[in-house]
């Protein structure tokens, strides 16, 4: 245990670019699974093709993708902007479903009653069917950013800098202890990460505090409503 | 795309199907470890998740667990064991079941959970034992749900076992490590893209696969995928 006190300044600065690494695929991933989401929400044709294309994509393994991808987009193997590409890859792959299924659980009543009242179609999808999804986003999210932070530690392998050096670092120099400290402080960052998007959430969706089932009703009445 | 037709040229090229080192030994290395791991994880995750299904009782731990596993990096894990038990194979079968066994078991529990209660009341009222219930309602009803989580605890296995080259000698992984080594682009290359391949074959196995184990009489509509179970959950 004395490693990691007398390298506390190491695993800060892995954490750093650990965060480098991890928060722009977090957020990149949810701006463009929003679009991509709402068109497999809306359209027929489109929800066969672009959940299908997310599936294969997800079931892509990492190490070989951060190899290939390079030769793709022109990038080094070695360059962080290579493994922040590959994340939001697999951001958006977990995230345009959860979009898809969000919309799509917003209850018929409400957004009928919503085209009654004579909203556009834009401002039906921005002012109800987009809030009204929220607490579904926010919990596809918190599972995108805490494997994002999980995944990004594989790039140590092919030498981009992240908290996973701590691992191969650690295992090449036998030491057990940066090992440890290495899982802990991803374990951590995810923790805080995840932490971070539920307060976020309690910010921006009042509504879900006082109501903690309020995310589960519109799923009860589809239910009611088949029956 | 010159990089590309170096690959391909790599994958086609006779003396790398010779020796110890040849591509379908290694192909077959990965394979026989990612199916392996597989049974290991689900002799322990399928019993364990099918009594909580049934039973309901340790729900909130297996949720709990799942979610924590989830946040543990599993190059960590890997080099972590590794360093304990020395390099070997032992390391990477001890660390892929237990990164397996999570969504084995949300597979396994989940596809009990979405049974609706009004058809195991049913089983119950016509005179069903509690073992028939199991066997003969759940169990068949949970099927695509199961399967479900165990296409994902492949879809992990087969991509951490690539890693599993870095702490061992097994498998695809090791073409990739030693490309990189050497800056050999046709070797990390020709090696990825076999990973990527065997991958998309497993997965379209297991596609076909959660269609085939829908009971007939099944009414479409249920859900037949792990995702559908995962966002009910975190709901």
């Amino acid at each position: 245990m004395t490693w990691i006190w007398s390298n506390l300044d190491l695993i800060w600065d892995r954490t750093l670019d650990h965060v480098v690494l991890s928060v722009p695929p977090i957020i990149l991933s949810f701006l463009l699974a929003v679009p991509l989401g709402w068109l497999a929400y809306r359209f027929r044709v489109g929800r066969g093709i672009i959940l299908s294309g997310v599936g294969l994509l997800y079931a892509v393994p990492s190490l070989p993708l951060f190899i290939v991808l390079p030769f793709i987009v022109g990038t080094t193997v070695r360059s962080p902007l290579n493994l922040i590409i590959a994340l939001t890859l697999y951001g958006v792959a977990l995230m345009v479903r959860v979009v898809a299924d969000g919309l799509a659980s917003v209850d018929r009543n409400v957004r009928q009653s919503a085209m009654a009242v004579g909203f556009s179609e834009w401002t039906q999808f921005w002012r109800v069917e987009f809030p009204l999804a929220g607490p579904v986003l926010l919990a596809g999210l918190r599972v995108v950013a805490v494997s994002t932070v999980s995944l990004a530690t594989v790039g140590a392998v092919i030498g981009a800098q992240s908290l996973g050096s701590l691992f191969t670092d650690g295992f090449q120099r036998g030491i057990q202890a940066e090992i440890i400290a290495g899982i802990i402080a991803t374990v951590v960052l995810a923790l805080a990460l995840d932490g971070a998007l539920v307060l976020l959430g309690r910010l921006l969706m009042p509504w879900t505090r006082s109501a903690p089932s309020a995310a589960r009703a519109p799923m009860r009445s589809d239910k009611e409503a088949v029956a | 795309m010159n990089f590309f037709a170096d690959a391909v040229a790599w994958l086609f090229d006779p003396t790398n199907y010779v020796g110890s080192n040849a591509i379908g030994i290694r192909v077959l290395e990965h394979l026989g470890f990612t199916l392996l791991t597989l049974v290991f994880a689900s002799v322990i995750a399928i019993p364990l998740g099918f009594f909580i299904g049934h039973t309901g009782r340790g729900r909130g731990l297996a949720v709990g667990t799942a979610g924590a596993f989830r946040s543990i990096p599993t190059l960590g894990l890997l080099t972590l064991v590794a360093l304990s038990v020395g390099i070997g194979l032992t390391a990477p079968y001890a660390a892929l079941t237990v990164l397996a066994i999570p969504p084995i078991l949300a597979g396994a529990y989940t596809g009990f959970e979405a049974i609706d209660r009004a058809t195991i009341d049913a089983a119950r009222a016509v005179g069903m034992s509690e073992g028939q219930i199991v066997r003969k309602v759940e169990l068949p009803l949970s099927l695509p749900l199961l399967m479900g989580g165990l296409r994902s605890a492949t879809l992990q296995i087969v991509a951490t076992a690539t890693l599993a080259a870095y702490v061992a000698d097994i498998g695809l992984g090791r073409f990739l490590f030693t490309g990189l080594k050497n800056l050999d682009y046709a070797q990390m290359l020709g090696g990825s893209i076999l990973v990527i391949l065997l991958a998309l074959l497993l997965e379209g196995i297991f596609t076909v696969l959660q269609k085939l184990v829908v009971p007939r009489g099944v009414a479409a509509g249920r859900p037949t995928d792990i995702w559908a179970g995962f966002t009910k959950l975190a709901r």
